[in-house]
């Protein structure tokens, strides 16, 4: 298994989004040892597999557009290792590539949709304001003032990961929770350091056999669990709004993996906002509904802490296109093989990547583990 | 500054005409199934509690527009340019009596957290617009 990053991340306009998935798609090969033509297999979100494939110039026997938010690249993981089992394909290639940041080519909106049609004309668009919707909803049931606290623990511990991080937007800005509590407000109860950034940034994945990746040229993880789905769409459908579908696709993953909460050394949690973390470590078990203001008190997330959580800086800190996802896996991976630098952990073994797309919409989680 | 980019619009499907003709008379129509007399919003061409009896399963009833806060946002930053002239404005997640949840905006309210509790009562305003569909939107009853 290889895994790579675009060249740079964070502001890149010289790169359209289709180079961004072709450097970062070459960054994984030559991590993995592999050569673009070994390639038989590809999987993408945001672009149809159509556009990828023919700009790369390749012709894969096995494909995969998936494309339900930020989480499908956890999705494809799953996928890939299906098609692989099944005989489709030997060598699966995932490629992430958007300018959030640059934004020429914006994915254009389907006008047909019940959101477009129910939600937009009041307001209710994008991802802040309804991530924040739901985060006042969470509020109300289990308290404002440690809710409050704990999406500040988050914003600061992931930026301290962030400084460990020499790829990270934010590796030379520190935060304290002055500046979280003094940022201005993006959509209340939303502060601007509960919202992820909005960057330039590709990546990419190389899924194989056990067989193959035996030879891989930096090391390799193993696939041991995954669990996907999702329960709605626009934010006003969500049957509840303190709980998404990693309910589900957390504990299918670790079943399927035959481990349970205590054993996992790495979360890598998409953080699109503060309070995604909060309820998807809920969602996931690694503690009931509402305690999660206190699994992330008193930094315990934090470098150094009880539970690492997101070692790379999260979407918060060190980057975050729009469709964040693949992101998880590629630092999970890294920790695994024990080549995450100066944020490496001590005896990272499993690990558990896990990412929400659309607007708490679709989940994907994978158990990962070092070989 | 003047805001020359529209909002976005409703665009009614076969299925929701119903919906937006009701709102245009300062009525909200809600569908309910036959069989489980449970109401649904959106209005759709199958009932969610019970998929199988197609549209012939769904009736069309009269909502109260008796609704209470379910959830709100305080939007500072518009996500859109056609909102740009609006901030801060609210969005909300309201529950009808009938057991719907309907987003919307809240308004004749100062966009302050403290003026808002959830489950506070709530009465429904209808925008109308001169060449588009009417808002269905909520202020303190």
């Amino acid at each position: 298994m290889g895994v790579g990053e675009s060249n740079k991340l964070g502001k890149v306009p010289e790169k359209s989004p289709l180079a961004l998935h072709s450097e970062a798609a070459i960054n994984a090969l030559d991590d993995a040892g592999l050569q673009l033509s070994d390639v038989d297999a590809l999987f993408t979100a945001g672009w149809s597999t159509l556009d990828v494939a023919e700009y790369l110039g390749i012709e894969p026997r096995y494909t995969d557009s998936t494309s339900v938010g930020g989480s499908s690249f956890v999705i494809h993981v799953a996928h890939a290792l299906a098609a692989i089992a099944a005989g489709y394909c030997e060598v699966a290639l995932i490629t992430h590539g958007q300018s959030g940041r640059s934004d020429r080519a914006p994915i254009p909106r389907n006008p047909g949709t019940p959101m477009a049609q129910f939600e937009a004309p009041y307001g209710i668009l994008g991802p802040p304001v309804s991530y924040a919707m739901a985060a006042r909803r969470y509020m109300h049931q289990y308290g404002e003032d440690r809710t409050r606290q704990a999406m500040a623990e988050i914003a600061i511990s992931t930026r301290k990961w962030a400084n460990l991080n020499p790829m990270a937007y934010f590796k030379d800005v520190p935060a304290t929770f002055d500046d979280y509590h003094n940022s201005r407000w993006v959509a209340w109860p939303f502060h601007l350091l509960d919202c992820c950034l909005v960057t330039d940034a590709g990546a990419a994945i190389v899924i194989t056999t056990p067989e193959r990746a035996r030879d891989a040229k930096n090391g390799s993880v193993s696939i041991l669990g995954a669990g996907e789905g999702h329960d709605h769409s626009g934010i006003s459908q969500m049957p509840d709004l303190t709980r998404a579908f990693g309910r589900n696709t957390g504990p299918q993953a670790l079943e399927m993996a035959g481990v349970t909460h205590s054993d996992i050394d790495l979360a890598m949690v998409y953080d699109s906002f503060t309070y995604t973390v909060l309820v998807s470590l809920e969602n996931l078990g690694f503690c009931g509904p509402g305690e999660g203001p206190d699994f992330v008190a008193d930094q315990r997330t934090a470098p150094g802490g009880y539970f690492p959580l997101n070692t790379n800086g999260g979407g918060l800190s060190y980057t975050h296109p729009g469709m964040y996802g693949i992101f998880t896996v590629v630092e999970a991976a890294r920790q695994l093989r024990g080549q995450a630098g100066e944020r490496q952990l001590d005896d990272c073994n499993l690990a558990v990547a896990h990412g929400t797309g659309g607007l708490l919409s679709s989940t994907g989680t994978v158990v990962l583990g070092s070989n | 500054m003047t805001n020359s980019t529209p909002k976005p619009q409703p665009v009614p499907q076969p299925e929701t005409d119903r919906y937006w003709e009701g709102l245009k008379k300062e009525e909200i129509w809600l569908q309910r199934s036959k069989a489980t007399g449970k109401f649904q919003f959106y209005p759709r061409e199958i009932a969610v509690s019970d998929p199988h009896s197609g549209a012939a399963g769904i009736e069309w009833v009269q909502a109260s527009g008796n609704a209470e806060l379910f959830t709100f946002a305080i939007v500072h930053a518009a996500p859109h340019m056609g909102f740009v002239g609006d901030v801060p404005y609210i969005t909300a997640l309201v529950q009808l009596e009938e057991d719907v949840i309907v987003p919307t905006n809240i308004v004749g309210v100062d966009p302050e957290p403290e003026n808002f509790q959830i489950g506070m009562a709530l009465k429904p305003v209808f925008e109308h617009s001169d060449d588009g569909e009417t808002l269905l939107k909520f202020t303190p009853a």
